[in-house]
């Protein structure tokens, strides 16, 4: 035994924090990097160790860039850890990859190299997963390795000798469950440690030659051999569920009856704490009226920020429904059998399978879609994902869309007593969202980016309950983000409308919302948006929600809050004014298709290194939503007339 | 699974595999047209001989442990004829027939089935 446990000779074991000398005398905190295949716990791993926010789902290659989080050591030290795409070796194929592969060489520009390695591998398949520990141990680093996932194989009835693993490979070696949290003060106990390895000579070991994958695979046997595993019995579960959702007819009808529990249940659900919101928010506002002084800055207040702010944040619930069920498809596994599912309908678009994935996660936003699409290994079949993630119905378009439907739909009952045809409508958007991103995705791969028949390779992870720590944190996470955008966005959005409303001042009295900077700009793009059915109010809001979709909604509040309309009769009734049936059909439609989000503009131009594909993004899809409208205007008017 | 089970199971494979084969090489070849996983019929195991595809997606197969000499079982496929699942190393891989068509195999196919679960 050598450097590597620090000077203890205890195989399997890591070294007594007590003994060892303190902090490091480094001008840079020491950064351990967390490395594994996909789908190992490496997330949640990291969100153990350091309590930070961090995605994770059971679907290989959910973490697509590099997450930094502190840990915080039991001697009050800190150590800076660092989550990786999952990897199969240190020879790259998708841009996830990559960046693993540059961050462990120290390639990576603005990344220091890491200090040392954790490497964390499913023990429930260990020989497969051993073959990365060969590259990893390779690089030098102090290394300590996690045997994850104990829990299951104890229970399938697999052994492994930790101490004779880690003799074998000549550092430290410790068996964990990271979603049950055991053996993770081992990790403590190493982290403690890496002050110390770090100036120790790498541990010696024998690896194979790494380019020659079969002869890496013939030393992970040997070594687990040696370390007298015994694989656990196959996950019996896993093809008893498989044998279900992928089957012929009742697969296909298990993923449409899920989607549509989950639109009826965001729509039920989600009503009554979305009345008891808005009810709040009305009643505050009343409340404050009543007690401040009657002045400028009381209507700022109340009509500007409240009714905008307002608007938006009674929508809180139903996004954070949308994600619950989003994240339990994720963690759960399913998702990538519904990737498998979905192969063949998006190869007849030019895609594949695994461009489903960060399509279905664009339904709650686009932005970590686009991002998603690192693990599409086809470099054109990545940029038409990005073209088209926009136009999945993304969380955002929410509040518009329940608005709208709540003010124009009728709450009947259609097929039998199941399905509300508010609810239908609302799926009918999702629908002609999809529609149209295969439609382009069919138009971009046969024209401009055009590319033979790319390989489809996934590994069905197998399923595992999702865990109450993991969702809530994706729900902490999400509602931070959305309130975050309401206090900055929105809130700004609302504070410049009220300004823009309330000048020119004419004899010191604020005009009109007619005669006001805001109704001359509305009405500056009347003429464009009149064959649309949109007045020159919506047109104000069309205006500001070029900055984010939901803000509509709340420069709808705000204006119907200046106008005195929104504080009596809610937000619903007063839309009416504006708009018909068939031109809140034409809006709708309009927000299905048009490109109202900077934040995914900057992310399509950093993932595609400039400003064509953003710029197309946004001509292209201003354009359908424009004539989409148009066409959608006159045939309501058609079958209303 | 009942000893009819599993002659169904022989005597379908049978009949899916001889249709290929009769598409393949016309109507004067025999069974032993298997040559590739793609050909394979559900739960039968074989061992993987070579694999010819380009270097990068080779390499990704044998990381996932598609390697020559290695055992490999056919299992669900995608509804609709979408991608396969193969139970290989450990794991499951779904893989398109254009790619399973170039992963070649070795051994007799009329040997050891699997019932798969």
């Amino acid at each position: 035994m050598s450097s590597c446990h620090g000077g203890t000779p205890r195989a399997g074991l890591l070294p007594n924090p007590s003994i060892l000398p303190p902090a490091p005398a480094a001008d840079r905190p020491i950064i351990v990097a967390i490395v594994g295949p996909p789908n190992s716990g490496k997330s949640t791993l990291f969100n153990r160790l350091t309590g930070l926010r961090q995605k994770v789902a059971n679907f290989p290659g959910v973490t697509v860039e590099h997450r930094m989080g502190k840990a915080r050591l039991k001697d009050q030290q800190e150590v800076f850890l660092v989550d990786l795409p999952g990897i199969y070796s240190l020879h790259p194929r998708a841009e996830d990859e990559q960046i693993t592969h540059d961050v462990l060489k120290g390639q990576q520009a603005d990344f220091p190299k890491p200090d040392a390695v954790v490497l964390i591998l499913d023990v429930t398949n260990l020989g497969r997963n051993l073959v990365l520990a060969a590259p990893i141990l390779s690089l030098g680093l102090p290394t300590l390795i996690l045997l994850n996932m104990a829990d299951d194989l104890e229970l399938r009835g697999g052994k492994v000798d930790v101490a004779a693993l880690a003799a074998e490979l000549n550092c430290p070696v410790a068996l964990i469950s990271a979603t049950k949290g055991t053996g993770i003060d081992r990790i403590q106990q190493f982290l403690l440690g890496t002050a110390v390895r770090l100036n120790a000579p790498p541990p010696k070991i024998e690896l194979p030659v790494l380019q020659d994958v079969p002869k890496c695979r013939q030393w992970a046997a040997k070594v687990g051999t040696r370390a007298s595993y015994k694989a656990p019995a196959p996950p019996l579960w896993t093809r008893r569920l498989d044998a279900v959702f992928l089957h012929p007819v009742a697969g296909p009808l298990i993923f449409a009856g899920i989607v549509v529990a989950v639109f009826q249940s965001i729509f039920s659900w989600a009503q009554p704490l979305m009345n008891g919101l808005q009810q709040a928010v009305l009643w505050s506002g009343r409340w404050m009226t009543s007690v401040l002084p009657d002045s400028a800055w009381r209507s700022l207040l109340i009509d500007g920020v409240w009714s905008g702010l307002g608007a938006v944040v009674v929508f809180l619930p139903q996004i954070l429904l949308l994600f619950l069920f989003i994240g339990i498809l994720e963690d759960s596994g399913y998702l990538a059998r519904a990737a498998l599912i979905a192969d063949r309908t998006m190869a007849k678009f030019g895609l594949q399978g695994k461009s489903f994935i960060p399509l279905l996660s664009a339904y709650a936003c686009a932005v970590p879609a686009v991002m998603a699409t690192r693990v599409i290994e086809n470099k054109r079949d990545r940029t038409a994902t990005i073209m088209i993630a926009p136009l999945m119905t993304c969380s955002a378009r929410l509040p518009i869309y329940t608005l709208l439907i709540a003010a124009f739909v009728p709450n009947v009952r259609i097929l039998g007593n199941f399905f509300s045809l508010p609810a239908a409508t609302m799926l009918g958007l999702y629908v002609l969202g999809f529609i149209a991103a295969v439609f382009t995705a069919r138009l971009l791969k046969s024209t401009i980016l055009q590319s033979g028949r790319s390989s489809f390779i996934l590994e069905m992870p197998p399923y595992r309950w999702p865990t109450l720590r993991s969702l809530s944190l994706r729900l902490i996470d999400r509602a931070k983000v959305f309130l975050r955008r309401a206090g900055t966005v929105i809130l700004g959005v609302a504070v410049v409308l009220w300004i823009v409303a309330h000048l020119p001042l004419h004899d010191g009295k604020a005009p009109t919302l007619e005669h006001s900077y805001a109704g001359a700009i509305g009405k500056a793009i009347e003429p464009a948006i009149k064959p649309l059915g949109f007045n020159w109010k919506i047109g104000i809001g069309l205006i500001t929600s070029l900055a984010a979709r939901e803000v509509i909604v709340g420069t709808l509040g705000t204006i119907y809050g200046i106008e005195g309309d929104e504080q009596s009769k809610g937000l619903q009734a007063a839309v009416h004014h504006d708009l018909s049936t068939a031109g809140a059909i034409a809006l709708l439609v309009f927000f299905a298709f048009a490109m109202q989000c900077f934040s995914t503009l900057a992310v399509v131009k950093r993932e595609t290194g400039g400003w064509k594909w953003p710029i197309f993004q946004f001509s292209y899809m201003l354009a359908l939503a424009y004539c989409g409208s148009w066409l959608a205007f006159h045939i309501a008017n058609y079958f209303a007339g | 699974m009942t000893p009819q089970g599993t002659y169904l199971i022989l005597k379908w494979s049978y009949i899916v595999v001889y249709m290929r084969a009769k598409q393949r090489r016309g109507p004067e070849s025999r069974v032993s047209a298997i040559q590739t996983l793609a050909d394979l019929p559900t739960g039968q195991r074989c061992i993987i001989d070579r694999l010819e595809l380009p270097e990068d997606v080779a390499r990704r197969l044998m990381e996932l442990g598609f390697l020559p000499g290695n055992e490999v079982i056919p299992g669900k496929r995608a509804p609709g004829g979408g991608p396969r699942v193969f139970r290989v190393d450990g794991s499951e891989v779904a893989l398109r027939d254009d790619t399973a068509a170039r992963l070649y195999i070795r051994r007799d196919p009329e040997s050891d089935f699997v019932v798969l679960a």
